[in-house]
């Protein structure tokens, strides 16, 4: 069984999830994700080794097409939801930190 | 009117696509009003667009080549289904004002077929929560009673139906989005078979469990609706590439109310302790209704549905926080930059954490752990297998009967905020439909009538094998032909509030 969730694996959670958790979030989620959590767990045990994974309720095959040439979307229409565009091109913040 | 009474008089030639479409968008206008207002089942009404799509509906009716039986009967969509030139949203706020560059393809079907698009309908953020009380664009009201939830994540398509704001509607069910809400309401919901309905341009929130399906007032209208948006979708690796069963016939020879040589389970497993007397006193007559048409019930056990909740909310978190990733504020959406020079992993975060709502933090975190190194195989990998042992249930039990039926959902609709501060009570919502979602199999909630205690809409669950999905509209359209009977007309004509709300 693993160990109870705390309040400090949500906020590294939150980290490798890419969201700015702040105190209040932490102090009003970590609790929730314990029981949830807790909740969860009487799946422990419930299949034996034997059984194997469903992944997908269908089994998945490759789809493929012709090679050929097809419209797709213009610059324009790529951009058209950009936060920031420059240039026909995605502008995005500095991608490499200080240390780098 | 029903949709198909609608599509007859457009036939006939009584009444006009555009004469349709704004008398939807004046009900539209007068009762969806906003959160605090009115039912709010809109987030986006087209009017313009919906009556240019109508104008040429009619051109084409004058011109004798309609495109198909229900060209020019008008349509809402929920706001998950990206629609070109129209904003989707998914009820976020990190995807406010996005306006897709493309259709989904049930959208293009819909396009083709000449029905106009009346707007995008409410929904739980990112299709997370089963009250529509998740979005962050403010809850939709159930049209039976104001203050009490539409059901969700679908709450918007479903309220839209049932307050006759739109005759259709398209929805989506992930763990019974469509059949919960359904349920609530006294609509008609289907889940179609897993792969039966493109999933392309929906946006995903678990792909292995998503499915586009119709909300309506009748399971002919569904039928009707299910056949034109159902099909292979090459755009859509996970579509099956199999003819759709004749679901209109089937709806068809349901509604003569005679079930003769059916056999039909009731899953032991869901009903009993915990379920509103309400509910399952609606339930055991609908099941005695069967038996007077002629199906033979026996009871049947399937014994890992009690672990279906626990695996669901291990794998849709897992499946969602992988899918909602692609929020990062990079090429589209909402971007947040804190002060001073900040990185990409900054502005990122900041966003992420601004743009969307408790419920989608939770379970992005939730999923986040559940994949993670050390609990993997214990939470995730468990799930899994659960996910087979719950299709070997379904495959067992297919062995004996030809459908499960089961209440939709284990209580009536519930007040606004009664849950929201107590997710695992809320999850508990949906614990009838999601073992349907596990194993891929189609199912559909018709009306069962009113719950004694509190007066609300009860909803009667049908399951089918896959790919048999006639078998639902069958089944569905015999018990609605019988109750309908019992009631003199549409269980929606006896809705309380609708009254106050048509004034």
């Amino acid at each position: 069984m693993p160990e109870p969730i705390s309040r400090d694996d949500v906020a590294h959670l939150a980290d490798l999830a890419r969201i700015d958790l702040d105190d209040a979030e932490l102090d009003h989620l970590a609790p929730q994700l314990a029981v949830i959590l807790e909740s969860v767990a009487s799946i422990q045990g419930v299949a034996d080794d034997d059984v194997p994974p469903t992944s997908h309720p269908v089994p998945l095959t490759n789809v493929f097409r012709e090679d050929v040439v097809v419209p797709g979307l213009t610059a324009e229409q790529a951009l058209a939801g950009a936060p920031a565009s420059d240039e026909q091109r995605f502008s995005v913040p500095r991608i490499l930190g200080d240390e780098q | 009117m029903t949709a198909a009474e609608q599509a007859e008089s457009l036939a006939a030639g009584e009444t006009t696509s555009v004469e349709l479409t704004q008398a939807h968008l004046d009900r539209i206008a007068a009762v969806d009003g906003t959160a605090e207002s009115g039912v709010h089942a809109f987030l986006h009404v087209d009017a313009e667009g919906a009556l240019e799509q109508a104008a040429a509906s009619d051109a084409r009716r004058a011109a004798g080549s309609p495109a198909h039986a229900l060209d020019g009967v008008p349509i809402a969509v929920k706001d998950v289904l990206a629609t070109s030139g129209l904003p989707t949203t998914c009820g976020s706020k990190i995807l406010e004002g996005w306006v897709p560059p493309y259709d989904a393809t049930v959208v293009r079907r819909l396009k083709e077929a000449g029905l106009p698009i009346l707007g995008k309908t409410n929904m739980d953020e990112f299709a997370m929560g089963s009250s529509t009380e998740h979005s962050a664009y403010g809850p939709t009201r159930n049209p039976w009673d104001l203050g009490r939830i539409p059901g969700g994540s679908g709450g918007g398509s479903a309220a839209a139906v049932a307050a006759y704001e739109a005759p259709l509607a398209i929805g989506t069910d992930t763990g019974g989005s469509i059949r919960q809400p359904g349920a609530v309401t006294g609509t008609v919901g289907v889940k179609p078979t897993y792969g039966g309905v493109s999933r392309y341009g929906l946006v995903a929130l678990a792909n292995s469990l998503d499915q586009a399906g119709p909300v309506t007032r009748t399971v002919l209208d569904a039928a009707l609706l299910h056949e034109l948006i159902g099909g292979h979708d090459p755009l859509d690796s996970t579509s099956v590439d199999q003819p759709v069963p004749a679901l209109v016939a089937a709806a068809r020879e349901g509604a003569s109310g005679d079930l003769t040589g059916l056999k039909v389970g009731v899953i032991a497993e869901l009903s009993g302790d915990g379920w509103q007397p309400g509910v399952m006193t609606r339930f055991q007559e609908s099941v005695d209704l069967l038996v007077k048409a002629g199906a033979e019930v026996v009871e049947v056990s399937c014994p890992t549905f009690v672990h279906a909740l626990a695996a669901y909310y291990l794998i849709l978190p897992a499946e969602a926080s992988s899918n909602l990733a692609k929020f990062d504020a990079m090429r589209y959406g909402l971007r947040v930059v804190p002060e001073g020079d900040p990185s990409a992993e900054e502005v990122m975060k900041a966003t992420r954490d601004a743009g969307f709502g408790d419920e989608v933090k939770r379970r992005i975190i939730l999923g986040t752990y559940a994949l993670s190194s050390g609990y993997y195989d214990a939470y995730y990998g468990q799930a899994q297998k659960v996910r087979t042992l719950i299709s070997r249930d379904f495959a067992a039990a297919y062995e004996q009967v030809d459908v499960l039926v089961s209440p939709t959902a284990p209580t009536t609709a519930f007040e606004l905020g009664e849950k929201l501060d107590d997710p695992l009570a809320m999850y508990l919502n949906d614990l009838a439909t999601i073992p349907a979602n596990l194993a891929g199999v189609p199912g559909i909630s018709v009306p069962a009538g009113l719950a004694d205690e509190d007066g609300l809409p009860v909803g009667v669950q049908v399951l089918a094998p896959a790919l048999a999905d006639d078998r639902c509209y069958r089944v569905g359209a015999a018990l609605e032909t019988i109750l309908t009977d019992k009631w003199g007309g549409q269980l929606l004509e006896q809705a309380p509030a609708l009254e106050g709300l048509s004034a």
